[in-house]
């Protein structure tokens, strides 16, 4: 389904997700993290945000282990910047599908 | 004489020596499987131990009694994978070349990585069922447990069998209603997910029955710790759930053999094309089961859709030919539900369990994504097709090594 987010039209999956990374920009990714509850997206913020695309461009698999082991950030700083499902949340602000580490 | 290496004698290696060995030409070829375990466990019955509805003697055989004549078991542990030499060093000190060398080491319980799980309580009054020992010192738990708050955990994702620790919540329902204790039981069923189960459709229909079954449900928890002194779970936003008896599933890890070769990711699982199953770094090393990072449910049932299309592609890389990128992710479980009913589920990569029929489109006798007396029953008759069917390789008649769409409700 179609919806607009930050004027633009942006195809997204009924959880909200962008099913098209290439549409993806900053001014999408503030939008949704305001709709997630993250009034401003500071510095660490798009450090994770660009390590998650990063990733996902690579197709590796994420999880919240692997994110902790990376270097950008620890674990309670993950769910600080971004609580209650950190990486959920995370990939839905970058514009990358729901984490599959859910098998 | 070329040979095949098979690392782990479980489910997935035991069905690789067994299709190998009745592929490969014996006169060019030999098979040999190194596992120094002497008992072969049927890992699902782990589930139906601690409620006294197996017996350890119903689930223990003898490894060597799976491993094909011709095909030599050497009773060893393997200590590190030379990948440059393609040889296996074993404890003892052996080394064993091999020309093609299929990982089936499948996966292991970590307590150790969450804080405290294997503290003071461990096997007191916080236990597992994924291991044999676990299973049972909670059978003996359960025998004596006059009541209190259950809490049923899972720590992180992926794990073995991903539907388990739903269907010990529903079996333990079960198992204190006939004990007529059920009113002195407080079930909590807490996941890192945000539902109960991975794929939306059997989430709705599984959370139906955890509300029916008056068990309560704590989502997107990430434990943080154990708190041992106070029994109870600690998430990373400090959520808390107390117990009295705490059911978790750990950290679920590949074996410390990957790790000790330099070949797995943060979780010790080997990376794997998720279509052909080779070897993402070595086009000689197969991966079979839950040793594997691809992205489908580790279980046996997925394995045995896996060795089918292993064993076709191990005969073309002998000949030099292009494989076959053919598995689909197919997994196909049946779900305990309690009081002698389970669901079906069948899916893939693509596809998530959705209602039908199966394993004939339109006919059954099965059905998908709903509770009945002969889904349980096919559970129970699982047993004796792992024993005599599934190990020996042998094809299970109309289930389909890929997933079928016909006759679901997509």
């Amino acid at each position: 389904m179609e919806k607009v987010i930050s004027g633009k039209t942006v195809k997204v999956n009924e959880e909200g997700y962008l099913s098209d990374f290439s549409q993806w920009d900053k001014s999408i990714a503030v939008e949704i993290a305001k709709e997630e509850s993250i009034a401003e997206l500071g510095p660490k913020h798009w450090e994770v945000i660009e390590y998650l695309q990063g990733q996902f461009k690579q197709e590796i698999p994420l999880s919240i282990r692997k994110i902790s082991k990376s270097g950008v950030v620890d674990i309670e700083e993950f769910y600080a910047l971004f609580p209650q499902g950190p990486l959920k949340k995370a990939s839905k602000i970058a514009g990358i599908p729901k984490p599959a580490s859910c098998i | 004489m070329k040979r095949v290496l098979i690392l782990g004698a479980g489910t997935a290696g035991t069905m690789m020596a067994n299709h190998l060995h009745h592929e490969l030409d014996a006169k060019s070829w030999e098979i040999a499987v190194v596992d120094h375990r002497q008992e072969h466990h049927y890992q699902p019955g782990y589930l139906f131990l601690p409620f006294d509805i197996y017996q350890p003697e119903d689930i223990i055989k003898s490894t060597q009694d799976f491993i094909p004549r011709g095909v030599q078991l050497i009773s060893e542990k393997a200590e590190k994978i030379l990948t440059s030499d393609k040889q296996v060093l074993l404890q003892n000190g052996d080394f064993i070349p091999y020309d093609i060398l299929i990982i089936a080491t499948g996966c292991n319980i970590a307590p150790e990585e969450t804080p405290g799980m294997d503290g003071a309580e461990w096997r007191k009054s916080v236990f597992d069922f994924y291991t044999f020992e676990g299973s049972l010192a909670l059978r003996d738990k359960l025998r004596e447990w006059e009541g209190g708050k259950l809490v049923v955990h899972i720590t992180e994702m992926p794990i073995k069998c991903p539907v388990a620790p739903l269907e010990f919540a529903f079996l333990a329902d079960s198992y204190f209603k006939h004990k007529k204790m059920r009113d002195k039981v407080e079930i909590t069923f807490v996941t890192p997910l945000s539902g109960a189960f991975t794929k939306p459709k059997a989430t709705e229909i599984l959370s139906h029955l955890l509300v029916d079954k008056d068990i309560q449900q704590v989502n997107d928890f990430g434990i943080k710790k154990v708190d041992n002194e106070n029994k109870q779970i600690i998430d990373y936003e400090g959520r808390s759930v107390p117990f009295d008896l705490l059911v978790t599933v750990p950290t679920n890890k590949g074996d410390a053999l990957i790790e000790r070769s330099g070949m797995g990711d943060e979780l010790n699982y080997v990376p794997t094309s998720k279509a052909t199953l080779q070897s993402l770094s070595y086009p000689e090393i197969f991966v079979l089961g839950d040793a594997s990072n691809i992205p489908a449910s580790k279980a046996g049932s997925v394995t045995h859709f896996e060795a089918e299309i292993l064993t076709e592609n191990i005969l073309h890389f002998i000949k030099n030919e292009p494989l076959k990128a053919e598995f689909d992710g197919h997994a196909n479980c049946f779900i305990e539900t309690g009081n002698g009913k389970a669901l079906l589920i069948d899916f893939n990569y693509t596809h998530e369990p959705v209602e039908g029929t199966f394993p004939f489109p339109g006919v059954g006798p099965l059905r998908l994504l709903k509770e009945s007396r002969i889904n349980h029953m096919g559970k129970l008759a699982f047993r004796w097709i792992y024993w005599n069917m599934l190990l020996k390789g042998t094809h299970i008649p109309f289930v389909s090594t890929t997933m079928q769409t016909e006759g679901k409700h997509f």
